[in-house]
């Protein structure tokens, strides 16, 4: 089709919205990078760029509290998390999505029916279980509960289900095992989807806050989202300080986004289409 | 059948792993739950466990607070449309072949990939209504246009747009005004706006096809009908996903924003019906109430759910 006049105009239009979108959408952002490099004294004087730099600012945040620990625990319980989550779930979207069995679609079901219960009619019972097990605050308490979701096993199952059987069954001729063919034949397939949901799984329990508040008590514990929200409370008044803790904290699933969007994309889409 | 009962054995093995991980930390803990809204369980236990009947569910139709939150929760979930038709139109905007498209969209996903905590604690900043630079830029702007008006105190206000009484379920005119619950729309809208949705609409529209929308065309059909009479009924189930999946988010939703920038105030106007179990259960201890709580919750999300579901596919069989 030709393009007209009119079509140019209106992509003008188009671009002038969007750029009017993202920069109400950066601007928040860009001011907490400008704070977090200001002295104290200027955060209250209305300027948008800092008269002086302050780098050290980052350096005072790891002085005021062990900021590297929060970090070190966040990406520790994170990464364990979201191993055992891919893990486990893809096993069972195997047996969902790939075996036949008695009561497999009722069992699908009933995981279904599960994700739509709210997160705090389970969290009341489960931190009565971690005191029942002494896994309050420790790590364990804090990795194995969120290891196993419904949700992982619902996204690869759907996955898995767009895979050809005739694989399965060629596998299988030539005398292959249903633990090899889930290593080496469904497995390698489902790939994008595996990297969608480890990237879902570590940013959902990276930013993880409910859980580790009412289930850490010690500093040595606390994860960013909670350590971050300690030092807010304790020295609340340091916002140049606060903004760098703040912004710190953002960098790991910034950097996870930019390398990952692609796989993002496609694994949200997914969800909804085939769910 | 041989076959057969080997499937079933490597199933179980398969399965295994997650679903005694399932059982233990998902269908366990429901039904326990379920049991303990029935009771006067509560953590300090300095009364004995005692099966309590339905006086947890009496208590709660008779508890002021509880209404009032619930107000607050579905107050809060206004934001809701304007996060779903911006962000269709933002898709419908980043669908066009132009070049570097792809940026914008990056930039506006941005938000909604940053972790909530780090994201509240800034805009607790932006708020804040002496040196917060939202109302720092409102004054230059009230100065330069000569007028004189109070600015907004944010968070720390009890006025609402939508003038709800503080004290109870209703309305009070000298309530109106921009207040707690309003930020936290604005916000939650700031963030969700380019978010998960908007990239579902944008897979949407690649599925939408080409021939459609070229022979309403060729009908002379405007643009904004060949959207509303084309495009629109062929995102239906996408529409329908994002309501249900907003809906189930925002009767559950306003926990971190009240822990992390309000504490639920001022005088409870940002506690949501989420954050009223959490103080409840880990503040005051009284699981067995909680948990009744939470289950009402539970209802509401599963009437709503069922609603949506006759609605979406009375909408989406229309196609």
């Amino acid at each position: 089709m030709p393009r007209t006049k009119s079509d140019l105009a209106k992509n003008v239009v188009v671009i002038a919205i969007l750029t009017t979108f993202a920069l109400s959408t950066v601007a928040p952002l860009v001011w907490m990078v400008f704070t977090s490099f200001k002295p104290l004294q200027e955060v209250e004087s209305g300027s948008i760029l800092p008269k002086v730099w302050r780098h050290d600012n980052y350096g005072e945040v790891f002085k005021q509290v062990p900021f590297a620990r929060y970090y070190m625990n966040s990406v520790f319980v994170a990464a364990w998390v979201t191993f055992l989550t891919c893990m486990t779930s893809a096993m069972a979207a195997y047996a969902f999505a790939r075996l036949e069995w008695k009561g497999r679609d009722a069992l699908f079901r009933l995981y279904l029916a599960t994700m739509m219960i709210p997160g705090v009619v389970t969290m009341i019972p489960n931190y009565t279980l971690m005191v029942k097990l002494h896994m309050l605050d420790s790590y364990t308490g804090l990795i194995i509960p969120s290891a196993f979701g419904a949700f992982g096993t619902f996204l690869l199952r759907q996955f898995m289900l767009t895979i050809p059987k005739a694989l399965d069954e060629a596998a299988t001729i030539d005398g292959a095992g249903h633990w090899s063919v889930f290593i080496d034949v469904v497995l390698p397939l489902a790939r994008p989807g595996l990297i969608a949901l480890a990237i879902f799984t570590f940013l959902g329990n990276y930013g993880s806050f409910y859980w580790p508040l009412i289930l850490v008590k010690s500093e040595s514990l606390r994860t960013l989202p909670i350590g971050i929200m300690y030092f807010d409370g304790n020295y609340g008044q340091q916002t140049n300080l606060l903004m760098a803790a703040s912004l710190m904290s953002l960098l790991p699933p910034i950097l996870l986004f930019l390398i990952g969007q692609k796989y993002l994309v496609k694994g949200t889409a997914f969800g909804a289409v085939k769910g | 059948m041989k076959n057969r009962h080997g499937q079933f054995r490597a199933a179980m093995a398969f399965l295994a792993p997650n679903f005694a991980g399932f059982l233990l930390f998902t269908a366990g803990p429901v039904i326990f739950s379920l049991g303990a809204s029935f009771t006067n369980s509560n953590l300090q236990q300095t009364v004995p466990l005692r099966f309590n009947g339905v006086s947890n569910l009496k208590e709660l139709l008779a508890d002021q607070s509880f209404w009032l939150y619930f107000v607050n929760t579905l107050y809060m979930m206004l934001g809701m449309p304007f996060a779903i038709f911006g962000a269709l139109w933002l898709a419908v905007m980043l669908n066009r072949k132009i070049r570097g498209l792809g940026a914008y969209r990056t930039l506006l996903y941005l938000p909604s990939f940053a972790s909530g905590v780090a994201l509240m604690i800034l805009w607790k900043s932006l708020y804040n209504p002496d040196f917060g630079p939202i109302n720092e830029a409102l004054r230059h702007s009230l100065a330069l246009l000569h007028l004189h008006a109070d600015s907004p105190q944010w968070l720390q206000s009890t006025h609402s747009l939508a003038a709800l009484d503080v004290e109870k379920v209703g309305i009070a005119p000298k309530q109106f005004g921009i207040g707690a619950r309003d930020a936290l729309i604005l916000m939650g809208v700031w963030t969700a706006i380019g978010g998960n949705n908007m990239l579902l609409y944008l897979a949407a529209l690649t599925n939408v096809p080409e021939e459609l929308l070229e022979a309403a065309q060729l009908d002379g059909a405007s643009p904004s009908r060949c959207f509303w009479s084309v495009t629109w009924p062929q995102l239906a189930p996408t529409t329908f996903f994002i309501l249900v999946m907003s809906i189930i988010g925002g009767l559950q939703g306003g926990f971190e924003q009240a822990r992390i920038m309000t504490s639920g105030g001022p005088a409870g106007t940002t506690t949501t019906l989420a954050y009223y179990i959490y103080s409840l259960a880990f503040e005051q201890f009284r699981i067995g109430y909680a948990s009744a709580v939470a289950w009402v919750l539970f209802a509401f999300v599963f009437v709503a759910t069922l609603i949506n579901w006759r609605f979406g596919n009375r909408a989406a069989n229309e196609i």
